[in-house]
């Protein structure tokens, strides 16, 4: 099977005034196959978030090759990447993100509007994707109406409208408590195992990454770990 | 990719939800037209009452006076000389460039009717007088070439001199009326015609016969003045320097000498009085377009506080597939959506404001289509001007910081 994502030799180096510059990532070579869960830990610096945006297309490497879906993204137009990501990536941040003053559907509506989805299309999915984290009673309910928790949910819900090859959660529960985290795990867990979701979450709570099936680690700008961890949750 | 309809969809929704911040910054646009429409409705007011003022003297008209003569070394005023008549008008009419010519023979005579005296000006014209002066009939009817040739005592009164000496509202037409002592019959009334442009009332005259009035009032063989219709507007400068040559060889003007009579048209009062006004339209215009440029600032200051306060919501769009060009799009429409809707709203509040003005103030005030256009146009126009920067800094945003903003 094609794998999802498929890095070699990334390196992300950003320039400096009057040096060689701040390598962020060394030379990454990594594969992420469909239906992989994968948590990406590593200290701050360590060049987990900039590997994250390097996937999500919202950042090039200056130098390697990225390989999404199979196809080479690293000499694609922003606007290119712009249509890649609307169509086969979805985003969950760690402060939600939804829009204000606008309902949980609507806000699960925005990555179609951006995909050119037909508005007939739309609405169903939506309610679709509300139903799939458990909140199509929360359809007409406003961002401030919602628990942290409840929030996010409608932000995974966003993310997976538009049926993404892959899933990007980054620090998706750095902003609840323990239970709405726990809640938030589970439904990316169940993506996982019942839709064969592909997720790639970046945390640095141990608890947490422990979720997925796979720990990749970084430090310094170099993979420095990466083991299978399903067993070890269920042990 | 997001299709326009939908960009435009974002934008409005985007206004909506900030309802209130919207409106408001609508506010700076919406005063800007509507001052813009309102003086500009002023201006053509103004301008269009002139028109009609120097129309209503009468149809592209000219004037011949008697000029000045010299007589034992004193000069006497334009019109002192005692020079022009009725034959000269008759001479004038054979012009190609002249429509019409009526002698004016004015008299100021008591008139005794109804039981009632009035003090006016009677004046001695030819039939041609209600067309030269474009002044219809009330009543009745005017009097003919037969008439005139008869020297009929037959009169046609002003509606001033028709109130003062029928204010019972009896009908004059038919009834008899002393001039001078002499007995004339009313068979006519003027519609009213108002001030004229110096102030007199038009209104306060009697018209009869220019051969009646020589030979029964003045006793003399001149006339006043000679008003004379040019054959069209184009013409009248034209038709002026025929009846200058005319008169100058009726009247064995010798080159070089000083002509004793003069010849004026009214387009040069017309011109100054209509410059007068469109200056003062102009002026007030652009006390307003700059309003409405301020209003633009407004929108612009406003565009830029709202990219810096959405920027999450920027880094969040890009994220889920905006191209920098959907971004750049929505904020732009968002100002122009602006900008066009306080447009519309000012034009509303303008033309409400114009009859407003001429309702209660009485100033002739006239919306014009071409006015309404042009503020929307450039009500428009400063929502793409003002509206480009804020849109342009939002579209080069960096994701990826626009996301962690706080």
């Amino acid at each position: 099977m094609t794998p999802v994502v498929e890095v070699r030799g990334l390196r992300k180096v950003y320039p400096l005034e009057g040096s060689a510059g701040v390598v962020a990532l060394n030379a990454v070579d990594l594969t992420i196959a469909p239906g992989e869960f994968v948590a990406v830990m590593g200290p701050s610096g360590s060049g987990k978030s900039t590997f994250m945006h390097i996937v999500g297309l919202l950042d090039r490497p200056t130098a390697g090759t990225y390989l999404f879906a199979g196809d080479d993204v690293s000499h694609l137009s922003s606007d290119a990447l712009a249509d890649l990501r609307s169509r086969a990536l979805g985003f969950v941040f760690q402060a939600y993100n939804l829009l204000p003053r606008t309902t949980a559907l609507e806000n699960v509506e925005l990555p179609m509007i951006y995909a050119g989805v037909p508005a007939a299309v739309r609405r169903p999915a939506a309610m679709g994707a509300l139903d799939a984290v458990g909140l199509s009673k929360f359809a007409e309910h406003q961002p401030n109406q919602l628990s942290g928790g409840q929030q996010q949910r409608v932000a995974i819900a966003r993310s997976i409208v538009n049926q993404p090859n892959l899933i990007l959660a980054d620090e998706p529960t750095g902003a609840l408590d323990t239970a709405s985290s726990e809640d938030v795990m589970a439904l990316l867990r169940r993506l996982n195992e019942e839709r064969g979701m592909t997720v790639m979450l970046v945390t640095h709570e141990p608890d947490v990454a422990a979720h997925a099936k796979r720990l990749v680690t970084f430090r310094d700008g170099n993979i420095v770990g990466d083991v299978a961890t399903k067993e070890r949750v269920l042990a | 990719m997001i299709s326009f309809v939908q960009t435009i969809r974002l934008a409005l929704t985007a206004l909506i939800r900030n309802r209130s911040r919207s409106l408001l910054t609508m506010l700076g646009v919406v005063i800007g037209v509507a001052a813009v429409i309102i003086t500009v409705a002023i201006g053509t007011g103004a301008k269009t009452s002139v028109a009609d003022q120097i129309n209503g003297l009468g149809s592209n008209l000219i004037v011949v006076i008697p000029g000045s003569v010299q007589t034992t070394g004193a000069k006497t005023g334009t019109g002192g000389a005692s020079t022009l008549t009725a034959a000269d008008g008759m001479a004038i009419a054979t012009l190609p460039g002249v429509a019409a010519v009526s002698p004016v023979v004015s008299v100021r005579t008591q008139l005794v009717a109804n039981g009632q005296n009035w003090q006016t000006t009677v004046t001695g014209v030819a039939t041609s007088y209600t067309y030269v002066r474009t002044w219809p009939l009330a009543q009745g009817r005017f009097f003919t070439q037969a008439e005139t040739d008869d020297t009929s005592k037959v009169a046609v009164l002003g509606q001033t001199v028709v109130q003062q000496l029928f204010p019972d509202g009896s009908n004059p037409v038919g009834q008899s009326m002393l001039v001078k002592g002499v007995p004339f019959t009313i068979i006519g009334t003027l519609s009213p015609k108002g001030q004229s442009g110096s102030g007199q009332d038009q209104d306060d005259t009697v018209l009869i016969p220019y051969t009646s009035a020589l030979e029964r009032l003045s006793g003399s063989t001149t006339v006043g003045s000679l008003m004379v219709s040019a054959a069209d507007a184009s013409k009248i400068t034209s038709a002026q320097n025929e009846i200058t040559a005319l008169l100058e060889q009726r009247h064995r003007i010798v080159a070089g000498q000083p002509d004793d009579f003069a010849v004026r048209n009214l387009a040069d009062i017309a011109q100054a009085a209509s410059s007068t006004a469109s200056i003062l339209a102009l002026l007030l215009a652009s006390v307003a377009a700059v309003s409405l440029l301020v209003g633009g600032i407004g929108i612009m200051n406003i565009m830029l506080v709202s990219v810096t306060e959405r920027t999450r919501e920027i880094g969040l769009r890009v994220a889920l597939g905006a191209r920098a060009a959907s971004i750049l799009r929505q904020f732009l429409i968002e100002a122009v959506v602006l900008s066009t809707g306080g447009g519309a709203i000012g034009v509303v509040l303008g033309i409400v404001g114009a009859a407003a003005i001429a309702y209660f103030a009485h100033w002739a005030t006239s919306v014009s289509v071409g006015a309404v256009l042009l503020a929307l146009a450039f009500s428009a126009a400063v929502g793409v001007f003002f509206g480009y920067w804020p849109a342009r800094k939002a579209a080069a945003l960096d994701p990826i910081s626009a996301l962690r903003f706080e």
